[in-house]
């Protein structure tokens, strides 16, 4: 086994801070352009023989960081974002070495729904879940109500997330709770978006998140 | 090296406007020429071939356009105001329009802002509201504006903000204390006006013991002369100082403050006439007493108010007035000391920053080098407040932010990678393209203090707090040893 040194794994770290995909991407002031980033350093000590499941540790130690400097102010959603691209990016470089141990990661099951176009709320949250280890599978927006149960059968999800921002579409949340509970589905559906308020969610027996960093925190909890 | 912005100015007066505003100061300064109380000054221009006559106690003075035109000429274009620090020192171009602001006036009155807990009858629900407290300015108040406004980072250069008031202040220890109370809580370039003509050999020579010894060329503070009194008439002391000042070669605005329908017409043609030529005399005798003096040109024209001839500097015409000004020193090539960010409002606020948005955003857009009065100043320039200064400072950093110099031609490369690079994800932002211009300054991220008038005032007061409680880099205790053994500086400020 090939000794991959602590500073290659401070290094993922780092660019999972700084929010570098890869060797292409800039950091957050604009510079590092030309060296590693998560991807490349995570290629790196795979074949240096360092487990899947503790990168991810180190990972979630570095979203760790993020997620307080967002808390203090230092950071902004612009860096949460980046952090979470970055995290994805290689989160889908750990992919096969983890189905390949059995590891598997939690899917989330995302989509605005029917009727709805607005989908940049929706595409936070999924970046976000990506950046905190889920496996994220995003239907996009204008989704109907039996495109999202299916899918969340197929992959045998144990959570789902509807958006809307229009008011006349918040109604196809309640469809997909009533369909879901109807084929017996075991899931967790969190909604959330401007039409949405806690007290409509709490009607049709779904989960409220004001923001993509409470949907996280719930999905966490699971 | 503070840069300030470089704008594309607004051009409200055509270039043959511009020359008959010019016509018609010279022939102002000829006929009826000028009124001087000062001995010296009518000695000065008589000496140079003006026509002079003596009356009881004044002195009338007609001077020929050719003499003005030719002192005008030896004014220098670029005039460098130094700093404590270097990266804060200014070098003002007349010939470039670029934009910096500063602070100004020398107001009375300090207003001070407590939260305080009411409780409503009606519902019994207790909420915070501001009250405001005014009192006469001391010299730990201007030390305080002088510490805050080195923390905002909008402040170009800092000119007292408050006028000392202590009873142990008096004409012979104010300027000394005064300009130590500025120079020893900010590195930033410093500007005042004299007091004591006679104290003006102590005032450089402190200041030439903070930039490295004496007889340092580095230009740490200049001083403001308010050499007329409008229309036309130079007064005895601030004429007096400008002599002085300009025989010592040192930098300074020569300013006047025409009132438009009390002091000068307030129609603009009269008026920028009439202000162009009170300056005009001012550059003309500084270029008399000593070729080459680095002057401003001092526009300060304000309308009045009708009901009851107070000034009102919020008023629309206040602006055009200023607007001229700057294109007039603009033909002459002279770095314009120009004024904006001023208002009738007076209290901090809402309506304040309203009132002074309208006269940052003009002047600035017409592209004066070096525009004072810009943070906290309410009621026209009788009251400082600290809490405005810190609102000023946002909205003069949006300003500056409005009207910097496009980089269509270098960013439009980055531009078109950014969107290829976006259109080949699944979330389609660009956030994270935003990153570098935010970590750089170069975008604010969200406006800091919205909320209700009260939320305002109470975020507001926060970030004062905040910015008082950092830390400044003082004088070097040996340097202050050697200031304090030579000049009375008070104890409670040293």
């Amino acid at each position: 086994m090939i000794k991959i040194s602590k500073e290659t794994i401070e290094r993922i770290k780092e660019n999972v801070v700084k929010g570098r995909r890869n060797k292409e991407d800039e950091d957050f002031e604009g510079g590092s352009i030309g060296e590693p980033g998560v991807e490349e350093l995570i290629e790196e000590v795979l074949k240096g023989g360092v487990k899947p499941k503790e990168i991810i540790d180190y990972i979630n130690e570095a979203m760790e960081v993020v997620g307080k400097r967002y808390e203090t102010g230092e950071f902004f959603i612009p860096d949460m974002m980046a952090s979470a691209e970055a995290v994805s990016a290689g989160m889908k470089v750990l992919e096969p070495y983890l189905s390949s141990t059995g590891e598997s990661m939690d899917k989330f099951v995302i989509a605005t729904v029917e009727g709805d176009l607005h989908d940049i709320g929706k595409n936070i949250v999924a970046l976000l879940l990506k950046g905190a280890g889920f496996n994220v599978i995003d239907l996009g927006a204008n989704v109907s109500a039996e495109k999202i149960v299916e899918t969340v059968k197929e992959e045998d999800a144990k959570l789902v997330g509807l958006s809307a921002l229009l008011t006349t579409t918040i109604r196809r949340m309640s469809e997909v709770v009533e369909k879901l509970r109807a084929e017996g589905v075991d899931v967790k559906v969190l909604v959330g978006g401007a039409a949405v308020s806690a007290e409509y969610a709490e009607q049709i027996g779904a989960i409220y998140c004001k923001d993509a960093f409470e949907a996280v925190e719930v999905a966490k909890g699971d | 090296m503070r840069e300030g912005v470089l704008v594309k100015p607004y051009e409200r007066l055509e270039k043959a406007q511009i020359e008959k505003i010019h016509e018609a100061s010279l022939s102002i300064l000829s006929d009826p020429g000028i009124i001087s109380y000062n001995r010296e000054a009518a000695e000065i221009f008589g000496d140079s071939g003006a026509e002079v006559s003596s009356h009881n106690g004044y002195w009338r003075v007609s001077i020929p356009e050719r003499l003005v035109e030719e002192s005008v000429k030896k004014a220098p274009s670029v005039v460098k105001l130094s700093a404590r620090d270097k990266e804060d020192s200014l070098i003002l171009d007349g010939k470039e329009p670029r934009v910096r602001f500063g602070t100004g006036s020398e107001s009375n009155i300090i207003l001070n802002i407590d939260m305080e807990d009411f409780v409503s009858e009606k519902t019994g629900i207790k909420r915070s509201f501001p009250v405001f407290y005014r009192r006469r300015g001391t010299v730990q108040d201007l030390c305080q504006a002088a510490h805050l406004c080195e923390h905002l980072q909008n402040v170009d250069f800092f000119i007292r903000t408050v006028n000392i008031q202590d009873e142990d202040i008096t004409e012979d220890n104010k300027d000394i204390n005064k300009f130590y109370a500025s120079l020893n809580n900010m590195k930033k370039h410093v500007m005042a006006g004299l007091t004591n003509v006679e104290k003006l050999d102590d005032v450089i020579r402190m200041a030439e013991i903070i930039s490295g010894g004496r007889g340092s060329k580095e230009p740490l503070i200049s001083f403001i002369t308010c050499v007329t009194k409008s229309p036309l008439q130079l007064v005895e002391d601030t004429t007096q100082n400008l002599i002085e000042i300009a025989k010592r070669g040192y930098p300074v605005s020569v300013s006047t403050s025409p009132q438009g329908g009390s002091t000068a017409p307030l129609q603009e043609a009269g008026m920028l006439a009439q202000l162009n030529a009170e300056i005009l005399a001012g550059i003309t005798l500084a270029q008399l007493v000593r070729k080459h003096t680095p002057v401003l040109y001092g526009s300060v024209p304000l309308r009045v108010r009708m009901d009851n001839l107070d000034n009102m500097y919020g008023a629309p015409e206040t602006n055009l007035y200023n607007m001229g000004g700057v294109q007039m020193a603009r033909f002459y090539e002279i770095p314009c000391y120009s004024t904006a960010g001023i208002g009738d409002s007076k209290f901090p606020g809402i309506e304040a920053s309203v009132n002074k948005l309208l006269s940052h955003l003009f002047i600035a857009l017409s592209g004066a080098q070096y525009i004072h009065y810009a943070f906290g100043l309410l009621e026209g320039t009788n009251t400082f407040s600290p809490e405005q200064a810190v609102l000023d400072d946002v909205h003069v950093g949006i300003i500056k932010s409005l009207l910097k110099e496009q980089r269509i031609g270098e960013e439009i490369e980055e531009g078109l990678k950014e969107i290829r690079e976006v259109m080949s994800t699944s979330h389609k932002m660009f956030t994270r393209y935003a990153r570098k211009y935010l970590r750089g300054g170069e975008v604010i991220p969200f406006y800091p203090f919205d909320g209700d008038a009260n939320e305002t005032l109470r975020k507001v007061r926060e970030r004062k707090e905040e910015l008082l409680s950092a830390s400044v880099d003082e004088i070097p205790e040996d340097v202050k040893k050697e200031i304090f053994q030579e000049f009375d500086v008070l104890e409670r400020i040293k």
